[in-house]
């Protein structure tokens, strides 16, 4: 009976050790994280570029640390129970079935906890929702199976850019080169500026199915609706000029959900500028097409 | 929770049991009911857990290798039907028909002190519209290429227009529903009319044992929930056949009303898949560890709030559809408020166990591994509860791994404990322990390889719902896998051994977990007499809460 205990009793530890060693690995996951895109094996969130992602970042850690201990705690309750409470240890079981300062606690301190934790909630919400004074405005807009984005006519640094659309499609195998990722790379990518705050809107095309712009190490997921013009915002942090964002469509939207991921390429200004100027010419031409009357209605809508 | 003071003789009753087909095809006995609902949701859950080893067979490695057209291309389509089939089956017509149709309708009556349900024909006709059901969501999945809508059935991608399913699948899914949702409503009808009206003389509310305290919260959940999910299914059935629009946009309608409506019932809908569990767990507990349950009260009316509040949460399913940011604030308070009540019975169980004299028959594991895996589980909601963090784990496997902790976890472990405690009682003869404790540890780890890791799978972004993935997604996706074929391999060494059972099991008697075992179940044979309780049952004595 001893050798039983004892060997519960190394159980037990080898279970603490065991979550804890996880739990290191998994608030650690920075370790693995690369910017703009997940790592095989990854375990934690990808690189945060933008201060909602970093938000987002910050809030998921400490709420890391509360769900492992929550779970640790129970973890450790079940152990010990099993351990101190079994019929070996304890033949007479007790009769026990209240006891109210106890019942007052586990319902209390929950209600503490939560309400801590709802308040950087709260914060963030509100952060990550929409802006007013943003330099720079962007469409998103759902197709099965491609993503079609507009930069409206504005003027961005003292010039005017825009006032055009463009297809962007996933990357076929045999087109993937060195620094692709299959999956998730595009045709065409997204260029955005670094450290402008840019709105983006979201929809989808008002004969077509819900999708979800996302893009992880940007914080940003959000619904494409037909009918519906959703917006949020983000902001690229300067450190991550010339990286590749990718991510994907993030709502089922038929057979070929897998196949539509978003890429953004973070630039400089200089280069954002030179790259709208270079589209605008070339796709400028493709805006009147009937082939999308439902975006340039809410075009429209949204000017 | 209370003792039967009559030990009436039930050896020489005289089972006037009718012939095969009377008994089986127009049963009105709440025990053979029982006993074709449990039948029913094994064959579901082959059909539905072989879909789910399929899939995860297709995400073992990247690229597509099983489910292509002829060309060798990738067919999403496909693997969305599978997604679908394998959700709605898994809900429907395993879960459901297990926990309510089948736990429900064999131990609520007997638990109660009553000779049968209040109303055995609609007790008949409630199962029997299972089948029907069950043919057309079968149908479903085959018939025109199949629902590729996944089971939350959102339109455009379920209408009729561009994009969507054009032909016949999506309306033969949604008539499946229907027959399902009225089988639900008619059992929930049953089950708050019997609880009320049919308790042994003495059996006071809070006096009733916790599984019929949470098969009547469950019910009441149904009554209220069920309904709007039929309203919703019906509005998309003329939309889609008769020209309305009421969630098509170019007619003025909004996609967005089908999701508050199909989350209005849906949330609640997975407190109904858990709560039975909640009460299977506390029985088991109780008897294991030879105590009687710790805080009886905060137990039952912490089911009553967590039904209550699941019905003000749903939106937190829709955080990324463009809510107002009021309203996602809103959802994410009332969220974690449902911890709370939660905690409360997952302390309370802890405190069943504390000064217990614990033993560790399988039933006793299977409700430990529920308290420690659901906690898991539950936990992980707190951090989708915030809106804002959701906007990183929205749709992704995050959200899969979630919430299979807390149903497949959760409730088919409550589903598993049930099965073990109560199979002496149903059939007469005991399943070899061994057995029952080689199913359980090979599916505890089993498990646990296969959802853990979609954790990290979804923090690293990776959504749901896709045929394939980008290579960085690949080493978790390879273990997940592992674990689901270990899982699947110890589930069909479970219904082997319940086989085995059936035909050559222990014999038992009446009460074979001893002292631990106090509801009015265990006072009568097993498997019980055709007609149970020929002599009422008093409740005099109530137990010391």
């Amino acid at each position: 009976m001893a050798i039983a205990k004892q060997a519960a009793r190394q159980a037990a530890v080898w279970g603490v050790a065991a979550v804890a060693g996880l739990w290191a690995a998994v608030s650690s996951g920075a370790v693995w994280a690369a910017a703009g895109r997940p790592t095989n094996w990854g375990m934690g969130l990808q690189d945060a570029a933008s201060p909602t992602a970093q938000a987002i970042a910050d809030l998921h850690d400490i709420l890391l640390w509360v769900i492992t201990l929550i779970t640790l705690f129970v973890l450790g309750l079940l152990i010990y129970v099993v351990i101190r409470f079994n019929a070996k240890s304890n033949p007479t079981p007790s009769r026990t079935t209240h006891n109210t300062l106890i019942e007052v606690l586990w319902t209390g301190i929950p209600v503490l906890i939560l309400v801590l934790l709802a308040i950087p909630s709260f914060k963030l919400l509100y952060f990550a929702d929409t802006i007013e004074d943003a330099d720079l405005t962007i469409k998103a807009t759902g197709r099965q199976w491609y993503w079609v984005y507009e930069i409206p006519e504005q003027e961005y640094k003292g010039q005017k850019i825009g006032g055009f659309e463009f297809e962007s499609r996933i990357k076929p195998a045999s087109e993937i080169g060195p620094d692709d990722i299959l999956q998730l790379s595009v045709d065409v990518p997204l260029n955005l500026p670094v450290s402008a705050k840019v709105r983006v809107l979201v929809t989808a095309g008002a004969d077509d199915v819900l999708h979800n712009f996302a893009m992880p190490s940007l914080g940003l997921k959000l619904d494409a609706v037909p009918g519906r013009l959703n917006e949020t915002w983000t902001l690229i942090n300067p450190e991550y000029q010339g990286t590749r964002f990718f991510g994907q469509c993030s709502e089922l939207c038929g057979k070929d959900h897998a196949y539509m991921p978003i890429e953004i390429r973070a630039v400089d200004d200089a280069k954002f500028l030179e790259w709208a100027a270079k589209a605008k010419a070339e796709y400028a031409e493709v805006d009147d097409t009937p082939a999308r009357p439902a975006a340039t209605r809410l075009a429209a809508v949204s000017n | 929770m209370a003792y039967a003071e009559s030990a009436h003789g039930h050896d020489d009753h005289h089972d006037h049991t009718p012939g095969f087909f009377v008994r089986w095809f127009l049963s009105t006995n709440h025990k053979d009911i029982g006993t074709l609902y449990l039948v029913f949701s094994v064959i579901a859950a082959l059909i539905g857990g072989g879909f789910s080893m399929w899939m995860r067979a297709e995400l073992m490695h990247p690229g597509v290798s099983t489910m292509t057209l002829a060309d060798g291309s990738p067919d999403g389509h496909f693997w969305n039907v599978v997604v679908t089939a394998h959700g709605l089956i898994m809900v429907f017509f395993v879960v459901m028909p297990a926990l309510i149709g089948g736990f429900g309708n064999w131990i609520v009556p007997m638990m109660i002190g009553a000779p049968d349900m209040a109303f055995p024909r609609m007790n008949n006709i409630s199962f029997w519209l299972l089948v029907p059901a069950f043919i057309l969501l079968l149908g479903s999945a085959v018939i025109g290429g199949g629902a590729g809508t996944g089971w939350t059935i959102y339109p455009p991608l379920s209408a009729a227009g561009p994009g969507g399913h054009a032909n016949m699948a999506v309306d033969m899914g949604i008539f499946a529903l229907h027959l399902a949702g009225a089988s639900s409503i008619l059992g929930a009808v049953n089950f708050i009319t019997t609880i009320f009206n049919m308790r042994a003389p003495g059996m006071t509310l809070h006096r009733m044992p916790l599984f019929v305290w949470s098969m009547l919260v469950t019910a009441f959940l149904l009554l209220l929930a069920v309904p709007v999910l039929g309203g919703a299914i019906t509005m998309l059935l003329t939309d889609r056949n008769f020209g309305t629009s009421f969630f098509s946009p170019a007619g003025g309608g909004d996609p967005i009303l089908f999701q508050h409506l199909f989350w209005f019932f849906g949330h609640p809908e997975v407190y109904i898949m858990i709560l039975p569990a909640f009460g299977i767990v506390s029985h088991v507990i109780s008897t294991f560890s030879r105590k009687p349950v710790f805080g009886y009260l905060a137990m039952a009316y912490a089911m009553v709030a967590i039904g209550f509040v699941g019905f003000i949460v749903w939106a937190h399913h829709m955080y990324t559809v463009g809510l107002d940011v009021n309203t996602r604030a809103y959802f994410t308070a009332a969220t974690m408020v449902i911890a709370v009540p939660t905690g409360v019975k997952i302390f309370s169980w802890i405190a069943t166990m504390w000064g217990g004299s614990i033993t560790f028959e399988t039933p006793m594991l299977w409700a430990i591994g529920f308290i420690f895996l659901f906690t898991l589980g539950g936990v992980t909601g707190v951090v989708l509860a915030n809106a804002g963090v959701d906007l990183s784990l929205h749709d992704t496997y995050y959200v899969v791994a979630h919430f299979h902790y807390v149903l497949s976890l959760g409730a088919v472990f409550g589903i598993f404990c049930g099965m073990y405690y109560w199979m002496g009682k149903m059939s007469g003869r005991q399943y070899p322990e061994w057995a029952g404790k080689l199913h359980f540890w090979t599916t505890f780890v089993g498990v646990n390889i296969l959802f853990f890791p979609q954790h990290f799978l979804g923090l690293q972004g990776m959504p749901r719902r896709i045929i394939d993935y980008a290579p960085e997604f690949a080493g978790w996706n390879y273990v997940s896998s592992m674990g689901a074929f270990m899982t699947g391999l110890s589930s069909l060494f479970f219904i082997g051994m319940m086989i085995w059972t059936l035909a050559k099991g222990r014999r038992v008697g009446d009460n074979y977990w001893g002292e631990g075992a106090t509801t009015l179940e265990w006072t009568v044979s097993s498997p019980p007499p055709f007609h149970t309780f020929e002599e009422q049952p008093i409740i005099k004595e109530e137990q010391a809460h």
